[in-house]
């Protein structure tokens, strides 16, 4: 019999609002899935059973009540652990917080708790959201649930494998370069990184300010809708939030694509990407053009660029960001310390990994002094551009497709050693970053050893319900995803 | 002009704006109250956190730019100026970099004498303060206070255009004045609430400026005024005995009155300036900007000059009253309220006035109107109760409401100026003191006062002491 965890969200959802089942009974299983497998997966790294099964009760006296305002009333939802949860440990998979618990919860938080939802636990990660593989975490590597022994990408691993094996309905991720993209292509589950402001940033822990972005995970395109739905809209405590009108994308949802433009840049199917991968790609064009789409050829010539120019502003704004890491206040403080230069030196030396602490003395180089200019400043003009490709490119074209990750799962182990080589993970999705666009990951294929590939669907700013109405169209002709077999 | 040198000044002043509450979060903005009562995760740079610009602090800056003459970039930016001391808790200040809000001003300063020296402002930006350190004894190692972290901030910098120490101090004068009057700063020296830097440097006129030295932790006028003095000596020696002078930092030690090097140029700090990712670029619509402006008050320069010009008050008395915002507002009040002697009511403000204000008694807390003072100076003015009598009826309106014709009355104390009353007064005195009459008579006229006086004190003080002179004078002619 199916357990109520393998079931999808926006099923679950009339479940619980007809009653046929309580948020309760729906937790429980997530729980005790959780309980099953996550020895072998490591998605979580924290949940509190007791904690969860409340805010189930709650959910389910909402539901009772019919004050029920939201369709993810008593659903579960896990969440990465760079989102400030109040009250709960809020790591960001360091040594540096790891006995952190804010005081606070970022707006996200506060939104789904007015929805009614369950917090089914904190979820593994990249160190500081820095890593393609959630290899740097300081506390465990997620695998994928596809095969064990390799990685479910990063940073949001932990998010794409939960959902990926049934260990929680949907999830939240952040995304600042692929960081919810890649993982989902690499778990063979939907994750969408939303245009930037469009879901507020308050309380997810910076990595770089003017990337980031928080984005949900969903076994369908309809529970990433709902996700999305119940957490984008304007935030007054986040500046770079966008003060507009935001309709339900759920409600929006449509499979018609007939008519529709897809532009597929030559850019994302060439050097750096496995043929395969860009072969299943080109068949899921094929097939949503036997659905009314047409595909035309664009251009998006600084492709190649975009990978230094993101990795000189990311670093930039962490370098800044991860500073206030510095054992005054809270978390990591080293012991034994000659003084406060002493105390400094120490304390960031042991608290933060090996990739956080690389990314940290790039930026700082980057920005200092007589390298400013050369580097910073070249890359913002970079982003000019690359931006203003893509503008061009959307007079053409409703929406651009490539290649999400331009491989699939790679091994643990594989590149950690080799940065270069982990960076290039990110070729194909950190230009969606540098340019704030929405951008949708769908499961398009299968390597032969039952790999899943990721299609990228980029859209206009704002115009998240384009791109997923044509994964809804192409999850529809396409079949999407599959559960790995555990 | 130290040894044939010229002492070349610019300074930095930092001020702490009185908007309700901080810069990026809702945190009251206010001094003095209970260690770390004041934050939240914002200003504590919580992980997670964003600030959000609180638009009156771009107000109130924008204010200060129209009132030093600025032009005003209603477009620009904030900056991050990273640095770590745990005072401050994100480890980055917010502040402007390349772009400050306002720039390319000046300030007219008038010297003691009453010449006018002109300032150039080379900018005003906007930033956060930080912490503040503690220590106690009770604790081994040091605690932070984060109360004062995102007060707003302007920093005003000047172009090096003062010449020697005295300039310095009528420019950073005028600067707390004009702050004042638009009501964006308490200037509160001793709590912090307006510092600056110093820079000097020393060169012989028509050779071109010598290196500069900063000076920092100048934490008052007088202090800044005996720093500017001894850096520039210090130079000077330094010159005079052949040697170079360093650009370098330097730390002001008021208590032993030296300073001391922090850090030469080529250990300065790097603070890598970038744009600041979390907050928007600043855009101040044109008609904000020319509102600001309109909204300004009477400045405290165009005060004085006018202190003097319509009530002929001297400069230096002008300059007093101007200087305290409440005075000149209730020396103001009291004209309009129909005092017809400014003269004499300056000496009022500046005299009793500023006497129970010195003692921290505000005009607001005591019985004093400005009807009742302009209608008490004009009985003066007219001659009809005396100076000593005005005081006495002044003690009373101070401390009470009361009809100030009913106080003359009921204490006798209208003044006597009735002709045949005071020369009934005058035969007597002078029949009584027939030597001091020959004395006057004799040449000694210092003699003419003591006759005065001995007629003030037989009218019991009643007399109006310039019509009883007069008398005197007319009598004393008709003897010679």
């Amino acid at each position: 019999m199916k357990k109520l965890c393998e079931y999808n969200a926006y099923e679950l959802s009339e479940m619980l609002s007809e009653r046929k089942i309580s948020s309760v009974e729906l937790t429980k299983s997530v729980l005790e899935r959780k309980e099953e497998i996550d020895g072998k997966i490591n998605a979580y790294l924290f949940t509190d059973g007791e904690a969860s099964i409340k805010m189930a009760e709650e959910a389910d006296r909402l539901i009772a009540s019919s004050e029920a305002k939201s369709r993810l009333a008593g659903i579960p939802v896990g969440i990465k652990d760079n989102i400030s949860t109040k009250g709960i440990a809020t790591t960001c998979a360091s040594k540096m917080l790891e006995n952190y618990v804010p005081v606070f919860n970022a707006t996200v938080m506060d939104r789904l708790s007015r929805a009614g939802c369950v917090i089914s636990g904190k979820l593994n990660m990249d160190e500081f959201a820095m890593g393609s593989s959630t290899e740097n975490s300081y506390f465990v590597t997620t695998k994928n649930p596809f095969d064990l022994t390799c990685v479910p990408g990063g940073s949001s691993g932990g998010s794409a494998a939960a959902v990926s094996s049934c260990e929680a309905v949907v999830a939240l991720g952040s995304d600042t370069g692929g960081s919810i993209r890649q993982p989902a292509s690499l778990c063979g589950v939907v994750g969408l990184k939303p245009t930037y402001g469009s879901v507020s940033r308050y309380g997810l822990v910076a990595f770089a300010s003017s990337l980031d972005q928080i984005g949900p995970f969903g076994r369908c395109v309809k529970d990433v809708a709902l996700l999305q739905d119940e957490i984008q809209g304007h935030d007054p405590m986040d500046a770079t939030s966008a003060n507009r009108t935001y309709s339900s994308l759920y409600d929006g949802l449509s499979d018609d694509v007939d008519g529709l433009k897809i532009g597929v840049p030559k850019e994302y199917f060439g050097k750096g990407v496995k043929p395969e991968v860009a072969e299943a790609v080109m068949n899921s064009v094929r097939e949503l053009e036997k659905r009314g789409a047409k595909a035309v050829a664009v251009s998006l010539p600084s492709t190649g660029y975009a990978l230094s120019a993101y990795y000189i502003i990311a670093c930039a704004e962490a370098s800044s960001n991860l500073a206030r890491f510095d054992g005054v206040k809270y978390g990591y403080r080293a012991k034994d310390c000659d003084g406060l230069i002493d105390m400094y030196e120490k304390t960031r030396s042991e608290g933060f990994g090996r990739e956080v602490k690389r990314r940290i003395m790039l930026g700082t180089f980057v920005l200092s002094s007589g390298y400013f200019d050369a580097y910073y400043k070249k890359a913002k003009l970079l982003q000019k551009r690359i931006r203003q490709e893509f503008t061009d490119a959307f007079k053409s074209v409703d929406v651009i497709v490539t290649p999400t990750s331009p491989s699939e799962a790679f091994k643990i182990g594989d590149r950690i050693s080799d940065p270069l080589a982990m960076y290039a993970a990110d070729i194909c999705t950190v230009t969606v970053n540098i340019a704030g666009l929405p951008a949708v990951s769908v499961p398009c294929g299968y390597s032969a050893a039952g790999l899943p590939y990721g299609m990228q669907i980029i859209g206009r700013k704002f115009d998240e319900q384009t791109i997923l109405n044509l994964a809804y169209a192409h999850e529809n002709a396409f079949g999407g995803f599959r559960r790995p077999k555990l | 002009m130290i040894k044939g040198y010229e002492v070349v000044v610019g300074l930095e002043v930092h001020a702490e704006l009185n908007t309700k509450t901080k810069i990026y979060c809702n945190c009251r903005n206010s001094f003095g109250l209970e260690v770390n009562t004041q934050v939240c995760p914002i200003c504590l740079g919580m992980p997670g956190t964003l600030p959000t610009l609180n638009e009156k602090v771009v107000e109130y800056a924008i204010k200060m730019g129209h009132a030093l003459n600025c032009s005003i970039n209603r477009i620009c930016k904030q900056d991050r100026k990273n640095y770590f001391y745990p005072d401050l808790p994100k480890s980055y200040q917010i502040s402007q970099a390349d772009i400050p809000l306002c720039q390319n001003g000046y300030l007219d300063v008038i010297m003691d004498g009453g010449e006018v020296k002109r300032i150039g402002i080379e900018r005003i930006h906007i930033e956060e303060d930080a912490g503040k350190l503690l220590h106690s004894d009770k604790f081994d190692g040091s605690l932070v206070d984060f109360n004062r972290c995102g007060v707003p901030l302007i920093e005003i910098v000047s172009k090096p255009d003062m010449r020697g120490s005295d300039e310095a101090k009528a420019y950073l004068e005028t600067v707390r004045s004009i702050l004042k009057y638009i009501d964006i700063s308490d200037c509160k020296m001793q709590e912090g609430s307006i510092r600056c830097d110093v820079n000097v440097s020393v060169h012989k006129p028509g050779t071109p400026f010598g290196t500069r030295c900063e000076m920092k932790n100048v934490n008052s006028f007088s202090a800044a005024v005996r720093g500017i003095d001894y850096e520039a000596n210090r130079q000077i020696e330094i010159l005079e005995a052949g040697g170079v002078v360093t650009q370098e930092t330097r730390r002001w030690d008021d208590q032993k009155g030296v300073s001391v090097s922090m850090r030469t140029k080529e250990d300065a700090q790097d603070y890598r300036y970038f744009p600041e990712p979390d907050l928007l670029t600043i855009v101040v619509p044109e008609e904000k900007v020319r509102e600001l402006k309109e909204t300004l008050p009477e400045l405290p320069n165009a005060k004085i000059v006018r202190y003097v010009e319509s009530f002929g008050l001297s400069h230096y008395d002008a300059a007093m009253i101007v200087d305290v915002v409440e005075k000149s507002a209730f020396f103001e009040s009291c004209i309009d309220a129909g005092c017809r002697s400014p003269k004499l009511l300056a000496n009022w403000v500046l005299g009793e006035i500023s006497k129970f204000m010195n003692e921290g008694t505000a005009i607001e807390d005591t019985c004093l109107t400005p009807e009742s003072m302009a209608e008490l100076v004009n009985y003066i003015a007219d001659g009809k109760i005396s100076t000593a009598a005005g005081k006495t009826v002044f003690d009373i309106i101070v401390r009470e409401k009361a009809d100030i014709k009913a106080i003359i009355e009921e204490k006798g104390l209208a003044q006597v100026s009735d002709e045949s009353a005071l020369e009934a007064i005058a035969d007597e005195v002078l029949a009584a003191n027939e030597k001091s009459v020959a004395d006057y008579l004799g040449g000694k006229t210092n003699a003419l006062g003591y006759l005065v006086g001995q007629c003030m004190k037989a009218s019991k003080g009643k007399a109006n002491p310039g019509a009883m002179k007069e008398i005197i004078l007319k009598k004393l002619a008709e003897r010679g």
